[in-house]
């Protein structure tokens, strides 16, 4: 049983670490200032989750295991709600930046 | 050469093109931003050497506190940076600026590398007295215990840098308020994270100060975490900072070094001289000191940040 | 695996603390929260440090906060919105 949660925790970690490296490409690539917030946020919250899911099944405790979720809770919350600030950013001081 | 290895000297490398980028950085903005990431870095290399307890405080007070000091810093000079760029210093006080950091680096750097091994320290004797204290943190008894009048005394210079920042006002707005006023229709974005962010915060915040007692957390890093959530608040604009001459934020502002004061001197009452706590009753004493402690740097923080008052007081 | 991170956080910071205008720094901090957030975990957890989980809830908190004080310094509320009618 813990051999199978052990794969499942380098499966997880794995597939959260190629989303970062994907949002990060994303953001090394994309043409302007909007399309690079999209990859950022997104992909890189996704790999974040996956991370912690990756994580979880060798957190030490139960308590540890509800922190680890909170905060992926929190970064998506407070992720999703900068990026909106930011490209209202954006919208206000033109897309030339 | 082992995956760790490999990954030390990758983060070494990394906090070297960080530094090197702040230096080099083109605008203050910029460069604040590079130093919180700077930041960041720093608090995962503590994570490395084993010092959580550490690595809180470069995230909470280097990432969170300092880095919103600075960008309001930044954000008031953005006025008069056109013309500071016109007063760049000379090349060769550059050079001589750069040769004195690379002096002190190697010097830093060979002092740590010739250190006997292991190095010589107190920490087995700090360990060994760790249970009288009742705590099961070692930093935290360092600080509260061992070296009170130390942590004291940096409340103290906290209090003082604070009258220092309200002293830069003009006379006739002493007593005002500092920052902006509250908003009729605040932002709803802002709003909204400033509504959501806080309960959350402010539990988080307690949780750290008050697990600080067995494991890594504490007083500075609870209230430092307390302190942001205020801090949003206020950039939200659902609240506006308090007037510098309500008695209520000048009490809270000195209770914190005023009740470990107290506490000190009555230990040569209670117990066996300045600053040490009657056996058995350490740590209820401890966590009652570090909670007004907690007052004191999560509404010392949010005004060191605010500013000086910028709006005459209401009569 | 933590070093993929850091090397892939490594170049995202550089790309984004290199780019040209003050947006980019923006989102220096929202990318530092996460991959920061993520990598501090997967180090913690290959290096065997306990009590992280409270570190990376601050980080987490405090980077939230530092790009609210980013954004609100850099297009601050005050200027007129140029599409006026999108704002409900």
């Amino acid at each position: 049983m813990s051999f199978a949660l052990d794969v499942f925790s380098i499966v997880a970690n794995g597939a959260g670490v190629f989303f970062f490296v994907a949002g990060i490409v994303g953001l090394l690539r994309f043409p302007d200032a909007l399309t690079r917030l999209h990859a950022l946020t997104k992909a890189d919250n996704l790999g974040l989750g996956l991370v912690v899911l990756g994580l979880l099944t060798r957190a030490g405790s139960l308590l540890g295991a509800l922190k680890l979720i909170a905060i992926w809770a929190l970064v998506q919350l407070a992720g999703a709600t900068a990026a909106q600030l930011i490209g209202r950013a954006v919208r206000r001081k033109g897309p030339a930046v | 050469m082992s995956v760790r290895l490999a990954l030390d000297i990758g983060l070494a490398l990394l906090v070297f093109a960080v530094a090197a980028r702040t230096i080099f950085a083109r605008g203050a903005f910029e460069a604040v931003v590079d130093y919180v990431a700077y930041g960041l870095l720093l608090s995962i290399v503590w994570i490395r050497l084993f010092a959580v307890d550490v690595a809180l405080t470069e995230d909470a007070i280097g990432g969170g506190v300092t880095g919103v000091l600075l960008i309001g810093a930044a954000a008031r000079l953005r006025s008069a940076e056109t013309v500071a760029a016109e007063e760049t210093p000379s090349g060769s006080l550059r050079v001589f600026a750069a040769c004195l950091c690379l002096l002190v680096t190697a010097v830093l750097a060979g002092v740590v590398l010739l250190l006997p091994d292991p190095g010589p320290t107190l920490a087995p004797q700090a360990a060994e007295h760790l249970a009288e204290t009742g705590l099961g943190n070692p930093v935290t008894a360092v600080l509260i215990a061992y070296r009170a009048v130390d942590t004291m005394l940096e409340k103290v210079v906290l209090v003082l840098a604070v009258v220092g920042v309200w002293s830069l006002a003009p006379d006739r707005f002493w007593g005002g308020a500092p920052g902006e006023a509250r908003a009729a229709r605040p932002e709803p974005t802002l709003a909204f994270l400033a509504q959501v962010l806080p309960p959350l915060g402010i539990l988080v915040g307690i949780h750290v100060f008050w697990a600080g007692a067995n494991e890594p957390g504490g007083a500075f890093q609870g209230g430092a975490i307390l302190a942001a959530m205020w801090l949003i608040l206020m950039m939200a604009r659902l609240t506006e900072a308090p007037p510098v001459g309500a008695l209520w934020l000048r009490l809270a502002l000195v209770a914190g070094p005023a009740v470990f004061l107290a506490f000190g001197v009555a230990g040569f009452v209670m117990a066996s001289g300045f600053f040490s706590y009657p056996p058995g009753f350490a740590k209820p004493l401890i966590l009652f000191i570090e909670a007004f402690m907690l007052l004191t740097i999560a509404v010392t923080l949010p005004m060191l940040v605010a500013g000086p008052p910028r709006r005459e007081p209401r009569p | 695996m933590a070093g993929m991170i850091l090397f892939t956080v490594a170049v995202g910071l550089i790309r984004v603390l290199s780019g040209p205008g003050d947006v980019d720094r923006l989102m220096a901090a929202q990318l530092l929260g996460t991959g920061g957030i993520a990598a501090l975990l997967l180090v913690a957890a290959a290096t065997g440090v306990r009590g992280v989980e409270d570190v990376a809830l601050g980080l987490a908190l405090l980077a939230a906060f530092a790009s609210t004080a980013f954004v609100t310094s850099a297009a601050p509320a005050d200027t007129p919105d140029p599409n006026p009618a999108d704002d409900r």
